[in-house]
């Protein structure tokens, strides 16, 4: 599923706990982490919950991204992150609006800066390695 | 009779809504609410009477002058202190606790003394202790609490001693609700000459404050958390300590003698009040104590007592979720675990039910970890709180297992 798809099956929910059912879901099958990565080098700082990014770098320059966290909503949100980040160019990956994104999911509520569940942390890290990887 | 629902109607910030559900409120550990009494006043300043303090030669200066230093005065008998010399304004609990440490501390302590605090300690009773002991090189002490995070007399007498200079420790755990034995424990502090200082943030909210009777040397609180504004604490110090102290901040209102070289200080309180203070806050912060006051601090201890009782019984009924900090007597501070369910899930599942809680280390990580977690989610109570809030609060816990354990 790519991002247009999931705004698309966003619109047929009603209500928030239908949204955060389908959101815990991504989460659930969100390939999982290999627990060697669930360490300090790999942890998202600035998060209530425990997040971890794993990057890789593909032959074809894209940036390929892992993740995991705690906390279910976190890992469904995760799974979202990687959905509009994963797989693609450092190019493509600055062009990502993530505002627009969330705000068309409505999930806005989570980018901002107090409820600090980690996604800001999480998209400024991920921009940092397009930028250095 | 204590009327709940009469105190609930000077809080007009529980009518609201919170996404489309009754505010439930239970985050007042953190900072309370404010009751109409202290909006108005605070309105009424600013409307009519607002001008700076001990400086002007007109009407309204002189009339706002003799308002802030009743505030001051209030605080006094709030706390039954001695004098009102004896209470320093400061923005919070925290900034009176570096006070104690940057210009006592500093002047009194050495390399070869100790100073002794709990397991239970909130950041700003354990931070500025470990930054001083890293510049002097005395001992920083901790002494064990137990498991139930009940109060432990024998690791107590075992690290007070005769290095002991200092006692820094909470009057009420932010995170577990206990009340530690303040007296006895500052008789024993003494015994060995030892000063005692009482982080009483949680612990002059929740029952009347005797600083006499407690006989404590320095006793810290916020505002915020007694129903007043932000931006306004209260450091209370006996006179002849605080008359020993060095000031810490220089400049305006606390000086006696200035000359272009040369400077003498005023005597405290002033001493430590540098700059314009927190004029209007510390008015609104009087008017905070009159409410409570007028309330009765027993009336409210007894209140709280009873929706502690009301909380333990309907927690029981919630399986899976623990209570951390069962110490008999505890204030209405209630942290809690659900297994299978992280604190940041289920904070949010509250935050969509209208309630309000805090979810975290509560700025007490070590104490969070020591009893085996690294994240709680904390209830608190406020002289508001009513059956009804706790009602909801365990209906959302309810809702939060339900739709957790469906995945
Ligand atoms: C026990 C205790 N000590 C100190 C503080 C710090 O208070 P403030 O942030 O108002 O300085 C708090 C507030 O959370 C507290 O609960």
């Amino acid at each position: 599923m790519n991002i247009e798809e999931l705004i698309e099956n966003f619109e047929f929910l009603d209500g928030w706990e239908d949204k955060y059912r389908y959101i815990i879901d991504l989460g659930e099958k969100l390939p999982p982490l290999d627990v060697k990565f669930h360490t300090d080098e790999w942890k998202v700082r600035g998060c209530q919950s425990q997040v971890w990014l794993v990057p890789s770098k593909r032959p074809d320059g894209s940036l390929h991204f892992e993740g995991d966290s705690d906390a279910m909503i976190v890992k469904g949100l995760i799974a979202i992150v990687l959905m509009m980040y994963s797989d693609k160019s450092p190019a493509e990956i600055k062009a990502v609006a993530v505002d627009d994104i969330f705000a068309k999911l409505g999930l806005s509520e989570h980018l901002s800066p107090s409820r600090r569940n980690g996604l800001i942390a999480m998209t400024e890290k991920i921009r940092a390695y397009a930028g250095i990887l | 009779m204590y009327d709940v629902e009469a105190v609930r109607r000077d809080f007009p910030v529980l009518s609201r809504s919170i996404n489309g559900k009754p505010n439930t409120f239970l985050d007042s550990g953190a900072s309370a609410q404010k009751p109409q009494q202290v909006i108005d006043r605070i309105m009424e300043i600013y409307t009519r009477e607002y001008s700076n303090v001990h400086r002007g030669s007109y009407l309204l200066s002189e009339e706002i002058t003799s308002e802030y230093e009743a505030a001051r005065k209030k605080v006094q008998k709030f706390l039954n202190a001695e004098s009102e010399r004896e209470v320093v304004f400061t923005r919070n609990a925290t900034e009176s606790i570096n006070l104690v440490a940057s210009t006592w501390g500093r002047k009194f302590l050495t390399r070869i003394d100790e100073v002794l605090i709990s397991e239970a300690e909130h950041h700003a009773n354990l931070v500025p202790w470990q930054m001083l002991r890293d510049e002097i090189g005395f001992e920083l002490k901790i002494f064990k609490i137990n498991d139930d995070g009940s109060f432990n007399w024998d690791e107590y007498r075992r690290c007070l001693g005769g290095k002991t200079k200092l006692v820094a420790v909470t009057g009420m755990s932010n995170v577990l609700g206990t009340i530690f034995p303040l007296k006895e424990m500052i008789r024993a502090a003494h015994d060995v000459g030892a000063k005692v200082l009482v982080d009483a943030c949680q612990y002059v909210v929740h029952q009347k404050t005797d600083v006499q009777d407690l006989d404590c040397d320095f006793l810290a609180f916020s505002g915020h958390k007694t129903y007043g504004p932000t931006g306004i604490g209260v450091l209370y110090g006996k006179a002849g300590i605080l008359a020993a102290m060095p000031p810490y901040q220089f400049g305006g209102d606390m000086v006696d003698v200035v000359t272009y070289q040369t400077t003498t200080f005023d005597e405290p309180p002033a001493r430590f009040e540098a700059g314009t203070p927190a004029i209007v806050q510390a008015i609104g912060l009087g008017k905070a104590l009159d409410y409570m006051q007028n309330l009765g601090m027993e009336n409210i201890t007894a209140h709280e007592n009873e929706l502690v009782d009301y909380m333990h019984s309907r927690l029981s009924e919630v399986k899976g979720a623990h209570e951390v900090g069962t110490a008999p007597g505890k204030g209405g501070v209630f942290s809690i675990a659900v297994d299978g369910i992280h604190p940041q899930d289920l904070a949010f599942i509250l935050d969509k039910e209208g309630v309000a809680v805090r979810v975290g280390h509560h700025c007490a990580a070590p104490l969070v970890r020591r009893m085996g977690y690294e994240s709680l989610t904390r209830a608190s109570f406020g002289l508001y709180t009513n059956h009804v809030d706790i009602d909801r609060f365990i209906e959302a816990l309810l809702k939060a297992k339900t739709f957790f354990a469906a995945h």
